[in-house]
């Protein structure tokens, strides 16, 4: 078993395969199926016993860093323009590569304006292990 | 009271429950309540018969809990008459619970949760833990297993081979959480070796306590990892090794070698080394070579060519390697270490940085990355 991401992204990542309006367009009962859509999407792994953890992020914030001893942190942004811009993801847990691919592609068919599936990209990422496997 | 001791129990007592007519699911279930009972009430008070304890406490809650769920459907309540003790039985019932939860139907995740749990007497929580996933998602991990498994027969035979698969799965997790996973694989392995005379499982469990026993020398305090050839092997438990070197010679004077006796005596060998140099790599070639026959697997060969550079020059193991795929898991590793072994350390800090970046866990990475900077570093200077 290994622990991957899926990330969604508000921005970035290749070009969209089909292009919708932002969500704020859509009605009502889009955006309650599309949420829907989601919930279903975690209660499913659960039940299945590959759920670990999902999240949403704002869209804003800033970039932070130190700046030397006694000083307060700099902090910078928010950047609206930033290109890549992260919207929050799904932690699972499963056997394989392929099994998270195939869980990556159902979630990006989640529905948006008249039902219909965004296609949207996801960013698939596997977690490093904790420790090694015993091997020398 | 000792945990352990009390987990012991489990895989018989849940027999005894089978056996009497509860199916497995309902019986494990039953189990672990008392278990939970148990762990309150005997510190206190315990018991004269620890096992008949559990047995009459477990039968109850079996009873309690089919009594609501008939209830709930309504029905009559029939089975409370009929405790059918069957003693005499030639099946052994833990033996038995270790095929079933191994079984070839499960997915290796599913055998190892419902493995930790009926035989090993693990809470829901604590395996949840050890492997860092939500309570929930084991709980039901753990119910579609036993979904998985209600038309298996208990009774049944099942195959040595899938119950060691899943205890070395169990052994190679290690210790995260409060679980030390690698000492309840051992648990599990010595208690299967006392049920059965297999050589494999001998051959298992030597290789897991020689791992075990250099333990103590793999990691810094740190966490780091320490290479095998930097151990301090005074830190190695050596009377835990001269035990497994027992056990191992035991099984393999049978005569009827298998992949787990094989990889023991390639640990026994490293462990019977005084000093690195000392070690007998001619003879590791050999048990890898018995070991590529035996498993046909990338990984062995991997291993192999690595032992080949040890013993017949780093050229060598160098021509070994690049007979296997490249993208087999740390291929580039083995690589960035016989170029270093070939003074070529320009080559090597380059595949070091290379592996770090393909590395599956981060003690590897964390690794991999201070070997090329300590190569780079060389350079520079």
């Amino acid at each position: 078993m290994a622990k991957y991401l899926l990330l969604k992204h508000y921005r970035g990542g290749p070009a969209p395969a089909v292009e919708w309006a932002p969500m704020d367009q859509w009605t009502p009962d889009e955006v309650d199926a599309h949420v829907q859509f989601m919930r279903d999407f975690a209660a499913r792994l659960e039940e299945t016993g590959e759920f670990v953890d999902t999240q949403a992020l704002a869209p804003d914030g800033a970039f932070v860093r130190y700046d030397g001893e006694g000083r307060p942190p700099v902090t910078d942004g928010p950047f609206v323009e930033t290109k890549d811009l992260i919207a929050g993801w799904y932690i699972i847990d499963v056997e394989s590569w392929d099994r998270a691919v195939q869980l990556a592609g159902e979630l990006s068919a989640a529905p948006g304006p008249g039902g219909k599936p965004i296609y949207e990209w996801l960013e698939v990422r596997q977690f490093l292990a904790d420790s090694p496997t015993v091997t020398e | 009271m000792n945990e352990p001791l009390l987990r012991d129990l489990v895989p018989a007592v849940i027999g005894v429950l089978v056996r009497r007519g509860a199916d497995f699911a309902a019986a494990e279930d039953a189990v672990q309540d008392a278990l939970v009972e148990a762990v309150r009430g005997w510190p206190d008070d315990p018991p004269q018969d620890p096992k008949g304890w559990l047995v009459i406490v477990a039968w109850r809650k079996f009873l309690d809990a089919a009594r609501a769920d008939t209830s709930r459907r309504h029905r009559e309540v029939r089975i409370e008459g009929a405790p059918m003790p069957g003693p005499g039985e030639a099946v052994d019932d833990t033996l038995q619970l270790y095929f079933l939860c191994a079984h070839p139907s499960l997915t290796p995740a599913s055998a190892v949760a419902l493995t930790l749990r009926a035989v090993g007497g693990l809470t829901t929580r604590q395996i949840a833990q050890a492997y860092l996933v939500p309570e929930a998602t084991m709980a039901q991990r753990i119910s579609r297993a036993k979904r998985t498994v209600s038309g298996v027969r208990f009774n049944q035979p099942g195959d040595v081979a899938t119950v060691l698969r899943v205890l070395y799965l169990v052994f190679n997790e290690g210790y995260s959480g409060d679980v030390d996973l690698a000492a309840e694989a051992i648990r599990l392995a010595r208690q299967l070796a006392a049920k059965t005379n297999h050589e494999e499982v001998a051959g298992l469990l030597a290789l897991m306590l020689l791992h075990h026993a250099r333990r103590p020398a793999r990691t810094r305090t740190d966490g780091s990892l320490v290479p095998l050839t930097e151990q301090d092997r005074s830190l190695w438990d050596t009377r835990l090794i001269a035990e497994c070197v027992d056990v191992l010679q035991a099984a393999l004077a049978r005569d009827r070698l298998g992949e787990f006796q094989a990889q023991a005596a390639i640990a026994a060998l490293h462990a019977d080394a005084h000093t690195a140099e000392e070690t007998d790599w001619v003879q590791i070639v050999e048990w890898y070579d018995e070991l590529v026959r035996l498993t046909n697997s990338p990984v062995a060969r991997l291993n192999r060519a690595v032992a080949v550079g040890e013993a017949d020059g780093p050229r060598a193991g160098l021509a070994a390697l690049a007979e296997l795929d490249p993208a087999l898991p740390r291929h580039t590793a083995a690589a960035a270490y016989l170029h270093e072994r070939d003074r070529d350390p320009v080559t090597a800090a380059r595949l070091y940085a290379e592996a770090a970046r393909s590395a599956p866990s981060l003690p590897e990475r964390d690794h991999l990355t201070r070997q090329a900077a300590r190569l780079n570093a060389q350079l520079r200077s």
